[in-house]
């Protein structure tokens, strides 16, 4: 076998294809973040509750109603959304004209309720949740057009690599819908200057509702996708949402690219750090945060206002 | 004047009470449940304590030495500091005389520390450290359920003598994974095994792959998981997806609940080894008993939830022998009593605190031998308990009678 720093090369590839998918989490729902941020200036502090709550519909339908993996992932996103569209439209709305940190707040208080509520029906040591025959097992990966020696295998769960494939999709097609049609066009016009768009005949209330329902529907896909891979839990989204919130900043607050490249980078730094010294990941990305805070307060991809 | 009549009736009325209840603080004895009741503990302990707590008192007859019994519980949501302050309030202005439940180790050594100043007993069920009644013992401190010694006793010396001789650890990155961690390689050095390597994992961790590869590539023939809750199920569900098991690898759960077995599922927990300290399935009387707070919870007891019965029903005897409700009598009542009742049998109290009794060597069963939701445990050995505990001689705790 051949070795790296004394660690075999199929064991540190799949190390770092493990951070990518860490980092494919990162990317998704820091991705949300961004959207709604950019779109709406709310700092969504639910995003994680709503992840959470993606993972249990996932459960809910397969062991109430019967309904696998691959109706979850369409269904769940839709549900999640409708509930994010019911917030915006009965709470949020009231609060646009009011400093940032109303919505912080707001957003807080429900993940409080929708916490408590969760413990309370399902209770706190989680759930589990099977992956569907697909994505079970593992694949042989050779890297032997690499190094050129027969045993040198990577074992990687199938699930795992979908959930690096899933993400990458779902992140390329958000943001060529953003930054390359004529919708996403008119979204950057209205958070602008929503006066001059709503001259010309388009309803930014409604799609600015319908924007915080699809940044909440990305995080409940995250969910399902989460759902398959640890314990469906009423706190898996608060222990992951301080990360995101680093994450969302490193990138730029409200940069679409940017926030989907930290977050697989991000992943990758994390990966080499659990190897190197994993006392240190729970801190690596924000010492990172605050590195590139000195040098660009604005963020990698951000713009400085 | 007829203000003054009716406290004058009210005087005479508290200087003839019976005679007993003058020997109890406030005619009253009450009893404070504290525990995690929203976060990662609360199905293992939190409102199944409670109702626990309830059933003592219920089963007692609701009062002692002619007084009532009172029951007060709060959430100390895993905080010591919390804890101490609310230990203080319940002590100091509401008049609470013994303290139990108390998962969390860090919170239930600093309750007990309170416990000490204010001279009130303190029952820990749920906490696991065996600094509790080793180094930081107090004379009105007890430790009740389990502890982190019993634990790493139990199922370190089952798996090496079952020809696990080569462990791996991954430890959660604070107090209580570390002192698992020490325990256990300590029994498995004493029964000739080694430990070939550590991974300190940061509190809480979602994803375990990089770890458990690290774990599957140190080559060792058991990864021992030195975590708790959420930690521990998450890797246990991992390591199935990189083939550990399959690879002729096991792993050691060293701190697991049956609440943590139903949150795996069988598939994934089946075959694994734990140590507690009481199984709802062991006989009739724990059925009987378990099927009662099933009816008022919706899932099957825990060894803390059935252990904070066993506290306070122990606790309420030992206020009815000592006849007074001070904690230094209370204690040697406790400390002289035999523990019978549907927890355990012969139970006896040690002179650091310690409540030494049976422990179970259990196997999670497979899913075709389970007959459904929590028939999950198979008793694989009764680890007596002289052998379960420590000797209080070598606990480092200075209190010897």
């Amino acid at each position: 076998m051949t070795t790296i720093f004394d660690m075999p090369i199929a064991i540190l590839g799949l190390q770092i294809l493990i951070g990518l998918q860490n980092g494919a989490f990162y990317a998704l729902l820091s991705l949300g973040l961004a959207v709604i941020f950019g779109m709406m200036n709310v700092i969504n502090f639910a995003h994680g509750a709503q992840y959470m709550l993606g993972a249990f519909l996932a459960y809910i339908l397969l062991s109430w109603l019967g309904l696998g993996y691959w109706w979850a992932l369409l269904l769940v996103p839709l549900l999640v959304g409708i509930f994010g569209l019911a917030v915006e439209r009965l709470f949020l709305r009231h609060l646009y004209h009011l400093d940032h940190l109303y919505g912080l707040l707001l957003t807080f208080g429900l993940v409080l309720i929708v916490e408590g509520v969760m413990v309370d029906m399902f209770g706190a040591s989680g759930l589990p949740y099977s992956k569907p025959d697909l994505l079970q097992g593992a694949e042989r990966i050779p890297l032997s057009w690499v190094t050129g020696n027969e045993r040198d295998i990577m074992m990687m769960p199938v699930y795992r690599l979908w959930v690096i494939a899933a993400s990458i999709v779902v992140c390329l097609i958000v943001w060529f819908a953003i930054e390359k049609t004529r919708l996403g066009s008119y979204l950057r016009a209205a958070t602008e200057n929503p006066t001059l768009v709503r001259a010309f005949g388009i309803n930014v209330p409604i799609m600015v509702m319908l924007t915080y329902g699809f940044g909440v529907a990305l995080a409940g896909f995250a969910g399902v996708l989460a759902a398959g891979l640890q314990a469906v839990t009423p706190h898996m989204g608060s222990s992951l949402i301080i990360v995101v919130f680093a994450v969302v900043v490193i990138g730029g607050m409200g940069s679409i690219m940017g926030s989907i490249l930290t977050g697989f980078v991000l992943g990758l730094i994390e990966a080499v750090v659990k190897i190197a010294y994993p006392e240190a990941t729970n801190i690596v990305i924000f010492v990172i945060m605050i590195c590139v805070l000195l040098v660009r307060p604005a963020g990698l991809f951000g713009r400085e206002a | 004047m007829l203000k003054n009549l009716s406290l004058a009736a009210t005087l005479v009325a508290i200087g003839s009470m019976p005679a007993a209840a003058e020997k109890l603080s406030d005619n009253a004895v009450r009893i404070g449940v504290m525990t995690d009741m929203a976060a990662v503990y609360a199905d293992l302990s939190g409102q199944g304590s409670v109702v626990a707590a309830e059933m003592a008192i219920e089963d007692f007859g609701g009062t002692v030495l002619g007084a009532p019994i009172e029951l007060v519980s709060a959430d100390h949501q895993n905080k010591a500091d919390i804890a101490a302050a609310k230990a203080r309030e319940w002590i100091d202005t509401d008049g609470v005389d013994m303290l139990t439940d108390l998962v969390t180790s860090s919170v239930a050594l600093a309750v007990q520390e309170v416990g000490k100043e204010k001279n009130r007993v303190i029952m820990v069920v749920g906490a696991a450290t065996s600094r509790l009644t080793g180094e930081n013992c107090t004379s009105t401190g007890f430790h009740w359920a389990y502890d982190t010694y019993a634990l790493a006793n139990g199922t370190g010396t089952a798996v090496v003598k079952n020809g696990g001789d080569s462990w791996f650890f991954l430890t959660a990155d604070y107090a209580f994974g570390h002192s698992l961690e020490s325990d256990v390689s300590k029994i498995v050095e004493k029964n000739g095994g080694t430990v070939v390597g550590a991974v300190r994992h940061p509190f809480p961790t979602t994803d375990f792959a990089s770890f458990l590869l690290q774990a599957q590539a140190s080559g060792a023939k058991i990864i021992g998981l030195a975590n708790a809750g959420s930690d521990t199920i998450n890797a246990i569900k991992q390591a199935s997806e990189f083939g550990i098991v399959e690879g002729g690898q096991n792993l050691a759960g060293l701190l697991m609940f049956i609440t943590d077995v139903h949150a795996l599922g069988l598939d994934a927990a089946k075959g694994l080894f734990m140590t507690t300290g009481w199984y709802w399935d062991l006989n009739d009387d724990t059925r009987a008993w378990a099927a009662r707070f099933e009816e008022k919870v919706g899932r099957k007891p825990t060894m803390v939830q059935v252990g904070v019965y066993s506290a306070v029903l122990s606790y309420l005897k030992a206020v009815e022998a000592a006849g007074t409700d001070e904690a230094t009598a209370v204690s040697e009542a406790l400390k002289s009593m035999e523990i019978n009742d549907v927890f355990t049998t012969g139970g006896k109290v040690y002179a650091n605190g310690r409540m030494a009794h049976d422990m179970y060597l259990v196997q999670v069963k497979k899913p075709e031998d389970s007959s459904g939701a929590w028939d999950y445990l198979d008793v694989v050995r009764t680890i007596p308990a002289a052998e379960a505990f420590q000797n209080p001689a070598e606990t480092g705790c200075p209190i010897t009678n």
